[in-house]
């Protein structure tokens, strides 16, 4: 027994939910990559889709909210669709926290930072990544991936506290770069906080499929 | 126990008593009319055909052979008219504005109740007016049909109407929603789902026919050969019972006609009975 | 967001108003049924909704005293000028109690088309296995097809006359509450069933069952009576509209389940 056109409006939800994940992880390796190389271009093109992706997160919530008034969802359903309503604000802060890299860089302006950037790249990859293995444990269902994804927040934290510390000792060294090193902490402040919205969403991977709700921070 | 106990017992033992006599006085009939009627009954009482005379000698072989002449042949006028006034009263009139037809058809509902409600002698004596002096049959199985198809056809239509009301709307709503006309309407669907009422109409009037004598007395005649033709005259079995009681000193032989025509309602009625029982396990 | 689409219209009313005798059953109805899709009428009962479904293959013509003001279009033609037998065969009718006629299966389907000139046997069979076929029932019966209809079960049976609806090829198929008699699996495979057929056809449906109109059905419908009793049309939007934002409070009222 099956609800066919039910369940096919449900993977099609499932489907917008990854495919707008998606655009926001390439949103925000690109915002790291063009503020390495100062690609002022760039940037603005992140600020402007987000604007889409922002739209598209609506429209999700939308189809929710259809799917609810007309389809009468229980149990696993509901639990998907109140998930889906869940994620896709966290996937819409994240695409948030790019453009907020993207602004920073065009306040910094052309020309070349303080010093080429490492940890933040590689905090970024990290990230980008436990994003991507969120979306797919949701999509598959895969508790024990939800489960095991935020460990990985430590190695952000790890790497923040030690980009933070490293910013204080420039602002030591020569006090005029206060200003550019400020913003670049804050580029690391937001990809710190993308790490902590993918464990938002594993913890909604595991109420979908457990149906109990669990604090993974 | 209470009052209210003892009111209803008393109540529950007078209706079955009342019950109980209706049922003794059946049994009574009937049994009183097999006992002194089915010793007398041989073959030869079916092969041969009354003698005559005030002896009431012979069996009752013609009477047996006119009577299914006039069940056919009554039926014969009274089905297809009977039937096409119940289609049409039924299936033709009811969705219909026109005010002339509304009041024909309250009419004709008016005049089938009162038929229905008229002793059979009137019929007899506007058979014999009619068929046997005014248009000069004669007293004839053709004349005594005709009086008898006035008779039946009100039952016929009656009967006919009852199972044309108890095939489920849905049917009708079903085939016009497909395009069928009232005719297509009624022919392929009403009439097929229709057909078992009919049929026990048709046989429950064969039975008024079995037990009338009232309008055969008066256009039938009572000759006591085997008919040869419409125009012959005959006696039902009916009427051969009466004959033999009151024209003859052969009471038993009455007797015994009486128990065999007991005999044919009976099985009739449990046709009927078998083939609506059918009908109603058909249509859950 | 909803993408708005201009969507073709099949059937519509416009003005149509219908009475019995002196009693005004629907007041002024101007409605737009879009081809190939699902448009629900809903409302308490006694709103007319029935009766309008009625108007669309002229089935009140049945009941002595109807008079209708305004039209019925279907396809941009007057239905009140087209002979009756012609227009019920492009608008077929589905009806709230499954109704096959004491006949096989086979003859209950081919009734249609036998009537409309169909009378090669070869024909009919293709025709027959093609509408069960749709009607998602040929599996089930493909080798009972000279047992009677009435054998099957409630569900069976709203299949096979649906079968029996799109035998006759009708460009419209109108469902009076197709589902309030059977049990909540045959609904849905009623519903799932409706899903197929609107690549087809044209759906217009009856129900009393919101969640029904709210999971089947592409536009909604919202019918109520005003002070006369006379059947009023509110509202009619994309369901999902209608479920989510409805335009008119008493909608939503009855959506919601606040009366009704």
């Amino acid at each position: 027994m099956s609800r066919e056109s039910f369940d096919r409006e449900l993977q099609e939800l499932k489907r917008s939910l990854f495919q707008v994940t998606s655009e926001v992880r390439k949103n925000l390796a690109a915002s790291v990559k063009y503020l390495d190389k100062r690609d002022m271009q760039g940037a603005a093109m992140i600020i402007e889709s987000d604007e889409i992706i922002n739209l598209k997160c609506l429209e999700i919530e939308e189809q929710c909210l259809n799917i609810i008034a007309t389809q009468q969802p229980v149990a696993t359903d509901l639990r998907l669709l109140f998930s889906v309503l869940q994620i896709s604000t966290e996937i819409e802060r994240i695409g948030d926290y790019a453009k907020g890299i993207a602004r920073i860089s065009q306040k910094i302006g052309p020309g070349k930072l303080i010093k080429p950037l490492t940890s933040i790249p590689r905090m970024q990859e990290i990230a980008g990544q436990m994003l991507d293995d969120a979306i797919r444990a949701f999509t598959e269902d895969d508790e024990k991936a939800a489960r095991n994804i935020p460990a990985r927040d430590l190695q952000i934290d790890v790497l923040y506290n030690q980009v933070h510390r490293e910013l204080i000792t420039f602002i030591m060294e020569k006090p005029s770069n206060i200003e550019q090193t400020m913003m670049l902490d804050w580029v690391a402040h937001n990809i710190e906080r993308v790490g902590d919205r993918v464990v938002n969403i594993c913890e909604r991977v595991i109420f979908t499929v457990t149906g109990i709700p669990v604090d993974l921070n | 126990m209470n009052r209210r106990n003892l009111t209803q017992n008393t109540a529950f033992g007078v209706f079955w008593l009342t019950g109980a006599i209706a049922v003794l006085i059946m049994v009574f009939v009937v049994g009183y009319v097999m006992v002194k009627g089915l010793p007398g009954i041989t073959t030869e009482f079916f092969t041969t055909s009354p003698r005559g005379g005030l002896s009431g000698e012979g069996g009752i072989y013609s009477t047996i052979v006119t009577t299914f002449y006039m069940i056919i042949v009554t039926l014969t006028f009274a089905a297809p008219l009977g039937i096409g006034a119940a289609i049409y009263l039924t299936e033709y009139s009811s969705g219909t504005d026109n005010k002339a037809i509304c009041k024909l058809v309250s009419i004709a509902g008016f005049g089938v109740e009162i038929l229905a409600g008229v002793p059979s002698i009137i019929f007899g004596l506007f058979g014999y007016a009619l068929f046997v002096s005014a248009l000069n049959m004669g007293f004839s199985i053709l004349s005594a049909s005709l009086a008898g198809a006035c008779l039946i056809i009100p039952v016929i239509i009656r009967t006919t109407e009852e199972a044309l009301k108890s095939v489920p709307a849905g049917y009708r709503e079903g085939s016009l929603a497909l395009g069928a006309n009232r005719w297509e309407t009624t022919w392929k669907v009403v009439l097929p789902a229709a057909l078992r009422g009919i049929s026990t109409g048709i046989l429950l009037s064969a039975g008024r026919i079995v037990s009338e004598t009232a309008i055969f007395f008066v256009t039938l005649g009572g000759s006591y050969r085997v008919p040869h033709s419409l125009m012959s005259g005959g006696r039902t079995m009916a009427l051969h019972v009466y004959y033999l009681a009151m024209e003859t000193r052969a009471f038993d032989k009455a007797m015994s006609t009486a128990a065999v025509l007991v005999a044919m309602i009976i099985i009739m009625n449990l046709t009927i009975n078998t083939i609506t029982s059918r009908i109603s396990v058909k249509q859950r | 967001m909803e993408t708005e689409r201009t969507e073709n219209t099949r059937m519509m009313t416009e003005n149509f108003s219908l009475f019995y005798g002196s009693f005004k059953a629907l007041n002024n109805i101007t409605i737009k049924i879009p081809a190939n899709r699902i448009t629900a009428f809903i409302g308490p009962s006694g709103c007319g909704k029935s009766t309008l479904l009625r108007s669309f293959n002229r089935m009140n013509d049945l009941i002595p005293g109807v008079i209708t003001t305004g039209a019925v279009f279907l396809d941009g033609g007057d239905v009140a000028r087209e002979d009756v037998v012609q227009l019920r065969k492009k608008v077929g009718m589905v009806f709230q109690r499954p109704n096959p006629f004491p006949k096989s299966i086979f003859d209950n389907v081919a009734y249609g088309p036998r009537l409309h000139g169909t009378k090669n046997r070869s024909d009919l069979a293709v025709l027959v296995e093609k509408s069960l076929k749709r009607a998602a029932l040929w599996e089930e019966v493909r080798d009972d097809l000279h047992k009677s209809g009435m054998s099957l079960s409630g569900g069976q049976q709203q299949r096979l006359c649906i079968a029996r609806a799109i035998a006759i090829e009708p460009e419209v198929i109108l469902m009076d509450e197709p589902a309030s008699a059977l049990d909540p699996v045959a609904t849905l495979k009623i519903e799932e069933l409706m899903n197929e057929l609107k690549k087809n056809y044209t759906i217009a449906i009856v129900t009393h069952n919101m969640q029904q109109a709210g999971r089947v059905s592409d536009y909604t419908a919202f019918m109520l009576t005003d002070e006369k009793r006379a059947g009023n049309l509110i509202e009619i939007g994309p369901t999902k509209q209608i479920f989510t934002t409805p335009s008119d409070s008493r909608t939503e009222d009855y959506i919601s389940g606040r009366f009704g």
